[in-house]
């Protein structure tokens, strides 16, 4: 017996050997670092133990604060509407025939793997305020009376950003739902429409539970996929103007790869992912108490 | 865990023979029919951008500033590619394609292994390691770039395309992955290859393999794609012009030359339509790592 569990151990170790060399080296080390890098004033020069100051330095910070805001701004609307949009594509294309649902599939997705640099380039160009495609249609649609600078106005920097972040997202939100609902036990749909239950009712007290488990699954990609904001951006806005567009993860990329402020980073990133986890944390609890 | 990964494939094979019936079964409602419509109409808003993209890469310079926008190139010109190909676009293109494919066959490779030993294995710390993946996989990976930069730095690779293939390879999406298909071999065929003496590694070669094929075709696809488009790592590990990818070449010419927008779209054109080709060639396996990958225990 014992030497059938020690078998199991090295076989099974020495499987997992490639997997958790580079996992460690890559992915676990390097998280321990930041860890250890938000106690310093760490910089091209400095390294020397700062204890909390890096932390206290970002509670008084107001970009960091402006920073926190919009991150959460764009959260708070993007995780909903991605959310709601992509359930609502994938429930009329599920039903469809099999051709119809892969094009359907594939051009929401076409975002998503065009890349975010191209995608992002397009619409750079297609906010342009004199030679953006926008400007042109809103007026001719007389939505507009005079060009407007997308990109460069605070007051709708931030929404072209989260419109953008939301073509960008909904792509594998409708994947899941479409593959959920697929799966959703048919029977259960039929003898509901039998007793004559409406397609609301159906939907609310068969289908919504039984794809509970992939809403949750999409809510915590969707808010990681969120706060990570940063391609869109820095291509697009560098946090202006005037901070408008600032989110936690461009201010850390500014403050430690542009100033080489590394422990200052650090800090900011350890707080963003304590963000995460506890916006995850929440989730998980709505979703198990919705699902009784 | 393994029963609901069981009974995941043969659910997907009999969904659409479902969905056939439902479609003829029922009425179609106006509500129906307007929301199709409504698809239709975002389904076209959603193509847009890469029409732009693609026909925008084929105006001239009049054609692109134009202030009543050129829907379509009637005068086609070559001229945005010819300026592309002047700076070293074929280069990052090299970069971008050796990148992604060592990205993904290691990867593969990795992820086949641990997989394989994470769902099959009884080893001690089997159950740590996996918390310990799935916790991992929910932080933010850009979070821990400041100290991977250091730490690339210190092994002498910071610069070389191995700064990005390295970390890509880490990251423990594939073993999930992996751990997900293999949760189908069945045990009995596992204990009779053990029965007739083939050792881990035979068994694995010849009987792991070959069930778990179509996993490894949805993570090399997923591995392909993500490595293409993970930006902020390349823009992060890779300075000098001669290790650009396509992603920082295209984000360099918008950079350099904002204005020029027919330029920067054959940039764009050029660093999408592969991996869009790609993603179309493959599109199920892809679809099926996707939903897959979702599946929690």
């Amino acid at each position: 017996m014992k030497a059938i569990k020690r078998r199991e151990n090295i076989a099974g170790y020495l499987f997992m050997l490639p997997s958790l060399l580079f996992f460690f080296g890559f992915v676990i080390f390097p998280m321990g670092m930041c860890l250890f890098n938000s106690f310093f004033n760490y910089t091209m020069t400095d390294f020397s133990f700062a204890g909390l100051a890096n932390y206290q330095e970002l509670i008084a910070d107001p970009i960091f604060h402006k920073a926190l805001v919009n991150t959460v701004i764009i959260v708070v609307v993007s995780v909903p509407v991605t959310c709601i949009f992509s359930l609502w594509v994938a429930s009329i294309i599920y039903k469809m025939h099999d051709r119809y649902t892969s094009l359907f599939r594939c051009i929401f997705y076409l975002p998503v793997v065009t890349g975010s640099v191209a995608v992002t380039v397009v619409w750079k160009w297609m906010f342009n305020p004199y030679t953006g495609v926008l400007n042109y249609v809103f007026k001719s649609l007389g939505i507009i009376t005079k060009n407007i600078n997308w990109l460069g106005d605070p007051n709708y920097a931030l929404g072209c950003i989260i419109l953008i972040l939301l073509t960008t997202s909904v792509g594998q939100p409708i994947v899941l739902y479409v593959s959920a609902l697929s799966n959703v036990d048919h029977s259960l749909v039929e003898a509901a429409e039998v007793d004559g239950a409406t397609n609301l009712q159906c939907f609310w007290k068969i289908k919504w539970p039984q794809i509970m488990p992939t809403t949750l699954y999409i809510l915590v990609i969707t808010t990681i996929n969120s706060f990570q904001c940063f391609a869109l951006i820095q291509l697009l806005t560098s946090g202006g103007p005037n901070n408008a567009t600032q989110t936690i993860m461009y201010y850390i990329y500014y403050e430690a790869f542009k100033l080489n402020r590394y422990g200052y980073g650090s800090a900011m990133g350890i707080v963003l992912a304590a963000i995460i986890a506890i916006f995850s944390a929440m989730q998980f609890r709505l979703a198990k108490s919705d699902n009784g | 865990m393994s029963q609901n990964a069981t009974a995941m494939p043969r659910k997907m094979k009999a969904a659409p023979v479902s969905s056939n019936q439902d479609h003829s079964v029922h009425q179609v409602t106006p509500y129906q029919v307007i929301c199709v419509i409504i698809l239709v109409v975002l389904a076209l808003l959603f193509t847009f951008p890469l029409y732009w993209i693609i026909t925008g890469s084929f105006k001239g310079p009049q054609a692109v500033n134009a202030k009543v926008p050129v829907w379509f190139p009637l005068e086609p010109t070559l001229v945005n590619y010819q300026k592309l190909f002047e700076k070293p676009a074929l280069l990052w293109m090299y970069n971008t394609v050796f990148m992604c494919v060592a990205a993904m066959a290691l990867t593969c490779i990795a992820a086949a292994m641990g997989g394989y030993a994470l769902a099959k294995k009884r080893f001690t710390g089997r159950a740590f390691i996996f918390t310990l993946f799935v916790c991992a996989m929910a932080l933010p990976k850009q979070v821990i770039l400041i100290p991977l930069l250091k730490e690339m730095a210190f092994l002498g690779i910071h610069n070389t395309l191995w700064a990005v293939i390295l970390p890509t390879v880490g990251w423990p999406f594939g073993v999930f992955l992996m751990k997900q298909f293999s949760e189908n071999i069945p045990g009995e065929l596992l204990e009779a290859a053990r029965i007739d003496g083939a050792g881990e590694a035979r068994t694995f070669t010849q009987i792991v393999l070959p069930l778990i094929k179509p996993g490894i075709g949805a993570l090399a696809i997923f591995t392909f794609i993500t490595a293409w488009n993970d930006y902020f790592l390349q823009l992060i590990m890779l300075n000098d012009t001669n290790v650009l990818t396509i992603s920082l070449g295209i984000a360099k010419l918008q950079a350099e030359l904002s204005t020029d927008y027919g330029l920067i779209m054959a940039g764009a054109s050029l660093g999408s339509i592969p991996i869009i080709l790609i993603f179309l060639m493959f599109q199920k396996f892809f679809t099926r790592g996707i939903t897959m990958g979702a599946v929690k225990g």
